[in-house]
């Protein structure tokens, strides 16, 4: 259907008081060559909505600029469903308040704003969404209590589960711990972490299938579509899943290297795991000789909080050697336990544990730094200890010590710790060396690497306070201590988070629509690939490892694996990847559709490509607050950052801008990209971009990037005031009026 | 989905999340995104709960505008949540998979033809209390909770809406959108359940009378400190001493201010050694010269927010002193204070005189003043315990002292929990 656009401009809120509305509305139809043009006084009143509608039905309008208030304001109100491609104008926020009112510059970028909201219209399609027959059933790596909880929770929720164990049994570590310390109130005494209850409830749930001594072989395919193969005592077996959660659990530190703190000493200075092994037994007995345990010296942050082991901390083992401790008195009540740490960490609810344990007689506390992990003449341990509360150096002396060792997740591999930093590099490579050298859980046949990239310390998150359970790679989920070091029933906890998410996952890729965050968008990248030059940037810049590629190094796209930022968009020099409702022809056409005057002397133009997640709220927010700045930018919101082409900079120096300016998230090792890498890649293809300048014999003043934070609203207009004085240092675009 | 005014007498939905902060709108959202109908309500006028009041998140120092900013997008943009402000659960009855909630909507006083173009607030000549600034400052009678309020409206306190000035801001409102004769609502909804995410509010520091909070003006708590720092603040982000206006010199930090302590709250908040930690660097930032002083009983940075304790301790003016503060008095010829602790590691009793003392003082479940229906079980100090067989899920800080990583991982499990009430086996 050919497109016919209706531009529909708004009165209220100042902007008839502001601009010339009648030249609008002429910039529209005779410039722009939109077929319809109203104007109304409240375009957000019932009335004003039904102008639309009605010119949706009647007059066949399926193509719909609002020129009004920015698309953050009321976008329910604008939706006209799935078929009619609608774009919010901003002449508000972006121009009626933060601009001259009545003025000729001002209203010049008003009417530009109205003709790049119809190139955009006119140059795109509403998308349709990609609906395959998917799978809804849920994999669950990992046995433990994150595993089986998580398995719990999304068969509850109507999905058929598959649970693997590596192990013969299910229960994790939680099936070697006699005990957990107190989550119910009132904190006091350790209880029963409720492993073999779950275990019972997993294994007599009609809709969980569980397989252990069982390990995943290959991955391969795509959320919706994942075609699993599984290893189990010598024999395969596959099943197709639609989302996965990667409750692979921990393991203990190595207590090995911890020669400094007295393993390897002697028999009788174990480890907290080990620990629990005597404590399970029900006997305290010392591993050496066998006589019976009537002191214990526990060492906390054993390797923990420590740059040359885990410079982390665990969390949990306070409260760990704390139960530990207790056990101990309860089964022998002349028993003398210290607890010798750097700081108690029991936050929250669990400080009454630490209460309780105070008030015990037999168990002794303090703070120091632990010199030296000795034997006596006896046999016994002797443990010197300096700085400690009392202001003195103390010397204990026990018939066992603890080291209280750390957590280190599953999916930690050796090698990639050597930098201690983030493996992401602008172009993928050194992520995806470290997800090659992954710790094969997952095992994906995804081009850029066999696991879940992981951020720091071998944790594969997202680094991101607010989303904690998105990782780089989309319908998978981590879940429990391979997340974050934490105790039983917070993995139990965090497992309930995963599902939800799971099963989120498998409901939106049946509808075909994309999950955060650009949750709900239909659109997906279409590749013509007969004109791919195989030069592999956008199976390598792509964040989340959505491209593999075949021999001939052409990629192959996997559209439910996509977040739809469009980095791939920006990415390629081909320009042969495009969406629907965001295409490199669109926003040609709109950089185009505007106006540039020949004159250079007060009518400079500059052009700025803003990110629409957090710098374009920005400039929005700038509006509100009624904060002017000056009026020769021309601003082009879009997806992330890093979808930007670098071809609409040829466009824009080929039109007669004078300068272009990029405004972007916080990029670096503390990312605020919802895309993690998009403003690092816009920056890292800067380099393109001077290269270009340099070729067109132009400054490369003219191009700059930065980061801006909704919060920074206020610099909006010192950015844009100050780029236009370097631009009116440098002097007109040479290139402007030919 | 916008708020309408009246509302209907009887609405539907699988799930009722209670309180529109961090915890209630993830778990409304994620709930939505798995294609379910879900009704989020929240006692104040905007969403957002107390996540806004702070400039920075720990450890990344980011902006929370970054998350709100997002989780608004999609709410708006999700037609199965139903947002509704003002609103509160006067009564529920039932059993998991079959709730009847009783719910009350306060009246706003203005409704939804706003377009806040803020023309009523400039001739508004009544002033009030600003609560999101902790009283700090002011607001006029009819105003809009803060930049990032949703539903983006104006609100009228309903402490002035009957009076006569009142009648000049709806002269100045072309869209005709004050409506001073808004009355209160009340309907039933049906769900199948609830998670009940109404968060926290401060401790009162007045309670703890050694620490002279209330006394001495310089003494601040630091859900104060954290209001100083931000630019949309009472002083527009520079840091200032209360008494006098004057630039700091020297902070000290009063770690466990009424926390893990018989006499006030026996519990730790968690997150207050972060929270000071981060309010250094505030300070940091502003004065590069202050002397900083933390004083503490144990230092509460687990997991990988142990990097950002790292990072402080390579501050050469940050003074890290182990031994909670005694008592505060006043310097009354400079309005310095003075912080007497016991140093724990020597064994010596110490003074401290600072320009400027912050309470980190714990969060207040606020379940204590307003406990949750259906039987929920509390433990001694307000927190709701979760069982499962229940219809109502505790979520966020209503069920333990956490940070906003908690809180959303928390409520997104919650969601599911609610989602899944009245199917247990």
């Amino acid at each position: 259907m050919d497109p016919k656009v209706g531009v529909y401009i708004c009165k209220g809120c100042d902007i008839a008081k502001t601009l010339d509305i009648e030249a609008l509305a002429k910039a529209a139809i005779s410039d722009a060559k939109a077929e319809i043009c109203k104007v109304h006084d409240v375009l957000c009143s019932p009335e004003g909505v039904t102008i639309i509608r009605d010119d949706i039905e009647k007059e066949g309008v399926n193509r719909v600029v609002v020129a009004a208030c920015s698309g953050r304001v009321f976008p329910e109100l604008f939706d006209f469903g799935p078929q009619i491609l609608t774009d919010r104008a901003n002449i508000r926020e972006q121009v009626a308040w933060c601009h001259e009112p009545n003025n000729e510059d001002t209203q010049m970028l008003g009417e530009d704003n109205i003709r790049m909201g119809v190139a955009k219209v006119r140059n795109g399609e509403p998308p349709e969404p990609l609906i395959e027959e998917s799978s809804r059933d849920i994999l669950v790596i990992g046995g433990g209590m994150t595993g089986m909880t998580a398995a719990l929770g999304a068969a509850q929720s109507g999905l058929k589960v598959t649970l693997i164990e590596k192990e013969k049994n299910l229960g994790g570590w939680a099936s070697h711990f006699k005990m957990a310390f107190p989550k119910k109130p009132p904190y006091q005494e350790p209880e029963d972490s409720g492993w073999k209850e779950l275990v019972n409830q997993v294994e007599n749930n009609p809709n969980i299938t569980v397989k252990k001594e069982t390990v995943v072989e290959k991955t391969s395919g795509q959320p919706g579509h994942f075609a699993v193969i599984f290893k189990s005592n010598g024999s395969d077996s596959e099943h197709t899943f639609g989302a996965i959660i990667m409750a692979a659990g921990w393991r203990p530190y190595e207590a090995s290297k911890l020669g400094h703190l007295g393993y390897g000493v002697s028999p009788d200075v174990i480890t907290n795991i080990q620990m629990e092994e005597l404590l399970a037994k029900g006997e305290l007995k010392r591993p050496s000789d066998g006589k019976p345990v009537e002191s214990v010296a526990f060492i906390q942050c054993a390797g923990s909080r420590d740059e040359n082991h885990l410079p982390y901390c665990s969390s949990v083992c306070c409260r760990v050697s704390m139960k530990q401790a207790l056990l101990v008195r309860r089964m022998n009540t002349e028993a003398k336990v210290y607890i010798l740490y750097k700081d108690i960490r029991t936050p929250a609810q669990y400080e009454r544990f630490y209460a309780h344990i105070q008030n015990d007689d037999g168990i002794f506390l303090t703070k120091g730094e632990i010199a030296q992990v000795s034997k006596d003449g006896d046999g016994s341990l002797l443990v010197d200890v300096n700085q400690t509360i009392m202001g003195e150096d103390i010397q204990v002396k026990a018939d066992l010590v603890v080291l209280a060792t750390g957590m280190v997740p599953a999916s930690k591999v050796e090698e990639t710790e050597a930098t201690g930093e983030q493996a992401t590099t602008a172009d993928g490579k050194k992520e995806a060396q470290s997800a090659e050298k992954g710790a094969h859980i997952l095992n994906l046949a995804y081009r850029q690497g066999t696991d879940l990239p992981t951020l720091k310390y071998g944790f594969p998150d997202s680094h991101f306070i607010c989303f904690p359970y998105e990782t780089k790679r989309t319908g998978i989920f981590a879940a429990g201590a391979v997340r974050a070091p934490m105790d039983m029933s917070s993995a139990a906890n965090d497992a309930w988070g995963a599902a939800m998410k799971a099963m989120q996952a498998v409901e939106a890729i049946a509808q075909g629509r994309a999950l955060h965050p650009r949750a709900g968008d239909t659109s997906y990248p279409d590749f013509f690939l007969q004109r791919c030059t195989q030069c592999k940037r956008c199976t390598e810049e792509c964040p989340f490892g959505t491209l593999d590629e075949d021999d001939k190094g052409t990629p192959k796209p996997n559209p439910m694996r996509c977040r739809r930022c469009g980095i791939c968009l920006g990415a390629c020099p081909e320009r042969i990847i495009n969406f629907k409702n965001f295409n490199v022809n669109m926003m040609s056409k709109m950089i185009k559709s505007i106006h540039i005057p020949d004159e250079f002397e007060e009518k400079p133009r500059i052009l700025a490509f803003v990110c629409e997640n957090d710098a374009m709220p920005a400039v929005d927010m700038a509006g509100i607050k009624r904060l002017k700045y000056n009026s020769m930018v021309r601003i082009l919101p879009l997806r992330c950052l890093g979808s930007m082409n670098v071809v609409w900079i040829n466009d824009a120096l080929a039109s007669g801008f004078d300068g272009v300016i990029l405004l972007g998230c916080k990029k670096g090792e503390d990312y605020q990209c919802h895309f993690v890498r998009g403003s690092e890649l816009a920056e890292y293809r800067m380099d393109n971009v001077r290269e270009k300048l340099k070729q067109l014999v132009l400054e490369e003043e003219r191009v700059e990037l930065h980061e801006v934070a909704i919060s920074d609203y206020d610099k909006i207009p010192g950015i844009f005031n100050k780029f236009l004085e370097t631009i009116e240092r440098v002097g007109p675009n040479p290139y402007k009026g030919m | 989905m916008a708020e309408s005014t009246p509302v209907p007498s009887r609405i539907e939905a699988d799930t009722l999340v209670v309180g529109g902060g961090i915890a209630g709108m993830t778990a409304a959202i994620e709930t939505a995104e798995a294609g379910r109908k879900v009704i989020l309500i929240e006692k104040m006028p905007s969403l957002g709960g107390r996540v806004l009041s702070s400039f920075q998140y720990f450890p990344k120092l980011c902006p929370p505008t970054c998350g709100i900013e997002i989780n608004l997008k999609r709410i708006r943009l999700n037609p199965l949540i139903r947002v509704m402000t003002l609103t509160e659960v006067t009564g529920v009855s039932g059993n998991p998979g079959e709730l009847e909630v009783q719910l009350t909507v306060k009246p706003r006083f203005v409704n939804e033809k706003c377009t806040c173009c803020g023309e009523c607030e400039k001739v508004c000549e009544i002033e009030r209390d600003d609560e999101f600034n902790y009283g700090m400052c002011k607001t006029k009678a009819i105003y809009l909770p803060h930049l990032m309020a949703y539903p983006p409206r104006y609100v009228v306190d309903p402490a002035f809406a009957k009076d006569d000035r009142m009648k000049k801001c709806v002269d100045a409102c072309t869209y005709g959108a004050i409506d001073l004769n808004m009355a209160e609502q009340t309907l039933t909804a049906k769900v199948k359940g609830i998670v009940w995410a109404t968060g926290w509010k401060p401790y009162d520091a007045t309670k703890i009378d050694n620490l002279g909070f209330g006394r001495y003006k310089n003494v601040l708590t630091n859900v104060m400190m954290e209001r100083l720092a931000a630019p949309n603040g009472p002083t527009q982000g520079k840091i200032m001493r209360p008494s006098d206006g004057h630039e700091v010199k020297s902070v000290g930090f009063v770690q466990c201010a009424g926390s893990r302590d018989e006499n006030h709250l026996p519990y730790c908040s968690a997150i207050c050694c972060m929270a000071s930690m981060k309010q250094a660097t505030y300070i940091r930032t502003q004065y590069p010269e202050a002397d900083i002083y933390m004083f503490y009983i144990d230092v509460r940075s687990p997991g990988r927010l142990e990097d950002f304790y790292q990072k402080m301790q390579k501050d050469a003016k940050f003074h890290l002193h182990r031994g909670k503060v005694a008592k505060i008095t006043e310097n009354p010829t400079n309005g310095n204070l003075i912080l007497e602790a016991e140093d724990t590691l020597k064994g010596v009793i110490t003074k401290t005189e600072v320009e400027m003392a912050v309470l980190a003082t714990g969060m207040v479940p606020n379940a204590v003043d307003s406990p949750p229906p259906l039987d929920t079980s509390l433990d001694e100090f307000g927190f709701i315990v979760n069982e499962p067989g229940r219809g109502l899920f505790g979520a966020g800080v209503a069920v333990c002292p956490t940070d906003v990583s908690g809180s959303v991982q928390d409520a997104t499990g919650a969601a599911l929990k609610a989602l899944t009430a009245g199917a247990r086996r």
